[in-house]
């Protein structure tokens, strides 16, 4: 077989990570962009999602969709729930202050991993996927100089993998509308730029930086639902989406959404090319190469602004 | 009436603020003299929360409003045009307007009201804040603060590097506020420009009260500027 469809194979696997760490990402430059906070907890909230999406599905039982479905809608609200009161008792108490809430949140990774881990137990658990029809994909082929179409044998995806990508696009949009076109954005985007006059104008800062902590922590938990029937859920998962989510978040301009999707893209994408072609090692060496590229050359990241 | 009783105030532990007092009236404009830092902005950012009080206390019309949490503190009716004018510079006209109009959830009479005071903003406002000129950045800071109906005013430096046009219309604007009854607390270097409007003057230094005079006594008398300021 050719090289053509190896490439399409490589990039929709691609675009799976691409769509799971957009959303990931996301949640992190948000918090970062609003509350001027480095959560280093983000991905033991995107191991809570992928967890409680596996206690949920296998409590409720019945046809694989009814859990999954339950488990989409419930799970993000209630990760983003003990987000937010983990701000509320933690963070809110050290008064924000940078190094002060680094640590405050390496303290909340290490609970929130061994109360997995003393609860849900070191075993790495599958969830059954709500639908997975296998799809097979056309190629192009020339047959006596005309182009036609053909399916090469394995060349294959599911109709799962085509939802993730179609899921996480639609929670991204409906971010971005949250964001620029209803009040709640309004009021974020305000304490954003301008935390004292935000408070000078009776925005309720405390509450703002509530319900954003639960939003970053909701759409981490929201990609770990989306990804859990392809990964299975395990106490060690959030490492990875951490480690990933911080290097699209710094190559896309910390705080920048538009940035932090392009880089989701980028990294995803190379990472699952790369990884077909060569190895995920290799992935992984070439994106961390990438981030200290753009630290050393655009500092503020491939979006970002430069802060005077 | 808003009212302050023997503020203390401290950026850490260096005290800027002792024992201060100051009363301004409805309906009365003071002018807050003083060289730099003296604490001036202290005092506006003390009235608003952003700064916490060691010791005092703050009341509009007899409601301690140093007890509330500061973004409760524009709700009781007070209006905030800080210097360098702090609008969000990436939201548009008409947002940076709608934060104003949410304090005190203002109707769009309210809106109606000041765009007439303003009328260059109706022409700007769906352009961003960052990309106006900086007398409309100033027009739409006052614009801002007026969009909650305030009971007090708080300008600081509000005419810094503006055009004497512009200048004259936030003069003017002052002046409609104080005869609508507002209780205004004027921050201003250039001293020409305080004896144009104000009602009284209160001289402070290292953060502590000097003088509190009528502003008829001070435009009668130079030698009490010069005492004060060494201007």
């Amino acid at each position: 077989m050719e090289i053509g469809p190896y490439l399409m194979l490589a990039s929709l696997e691609g675009a799976v990570t691409a769509a799971v760490l957009a959303l990931t990402a996301v949640g992190l430059s948000l918090v970062f962009g609003v509350m001027r906070v480095v959560n280093v907890a983000h991905g033991e909230f995107f191991m809570l999602g992928a967890v409680l999406a596996w206690w949920i599905t296998s409590l409720i039982g019945g046809h694989p969709a009814l859990g999954f479905a339950v488990a989409l809608l419930v799970v993000p609200v209630l990760v983003g729930l003990l987000a937010a009161a983990a701000d509320m008792t933690v963070l809110k108490r050290v008064a924000y202050d940078p190094e002060r809430t680094i640590v405050a949140t390496i303290g909340i990774l290490y609970i929130l991993q061994q109360v997995t881990l003393m609860t849900y137990g070191a075993d790495a658990r599958p969830v059954e996927p709500p639908f997975n029809t296998r799809l097979a994909l056309p190629w192009v082929e020339f047959v006596g100089g005309k182009l036609q179409l053909y399916w090469p044998w394995g060349l294959s995806t599911t109709s799962y993998k085509l939802a993730v990508i179609g899921a996480a696009a639609g929670v991204l949009l409906g971010v971005w509308w949250g964001m620029t076109r209803t009040k709640v954005g309004l009021l974020m985007r305000a304490t954003q730029m301008d935390r004292d006059m935000a408070l000078a104008f009776g925005i309720p800062v405390e509450r703002v930086y509530a319900l954003v902590f639960g939003l970053g922590a909701g759409l981490a938990a929201m990609a770990a639902v989306l990804i859990v029937p392809i990964q299975q859920a395990h106490y060690l998962m959030g490492g990875d989406p951490l480690l990933l989510s911080f290097i699209v978040v710094i190559i896309g301009g910390l705080g920048s959404l538009p940035g932090t999707v392009v880089a989701a893209i980028l990294i995803g994408l190379s990472d699952g090319i790369i990884s077909v072609f060569f190895s995920p090692t290799l992935a992984k060496i070439l994106a961390t190469l990438l981030v200290a590229l753009v630290l050393v050359f655009r500092p503020q990241g491939l979006f970002g602004v430069r802060r005077a | 009436m808003l009212e302050l009783s023997n503020l203390n105030v401290a950026y850490g532990r260096a005290q800027v603020l002792r024992d201060l007092s100051l009363t301004v009236a409805s309906g009365e404009i003071l002018c807050l003299l003083g060289r730099n830092g003296a604490g001036k902005t202290t005092t506006m950012k003390a009235i608003m929360g952003l700064l916490p009080l060691m010791s005092g206390r703050i009341a509009l019309d007899g409601q301690a409003v140093s007890d509330l949490p500061p973004h409760r503190v524009p709700r009781t009716g007070i209006g905030y045009i800080p210097q360098g004018r702090g609008l969000f510079a990436e939201l548009t006209v008409a947002q940076n307007l709608e934060i104003g109009l949410m304090v005190r959830k203002s109707g769009p009479e309210v809106l109606e009201g000041v765009l007439e005071l303003f009328p260059r903003l109706r022409e700007r406002f769906r352009q961003r804040a960052e990309t106006l000129s900086g007398g409309e950045q100033q027009m739409l800071a006052t614009a801002r603060a007026l969009c909650l109906e305030p009971e007090v005013l708080l300008l600081d430096e509000p005419t810094e590097g503006l055009q004497p046009s512009m200048i004259e219309l936030i003069r003017q604007v002052i002046v409609v506020m104080r005869d609508r009854g507002v209780a205004v607390l004027l921050v201003e270097q250039r001293v020409d420009a305080v004896l144009a409007v104000a009602d009284r003057v209160a001289f402070i230094e290292n953060g502590r009260n000097l003088e509190t005079l009528d502003a008829a006594a001070l435009r009668a008398d130079h030698d009490i500027l010069q005492r004060h300021l060494g201007v």
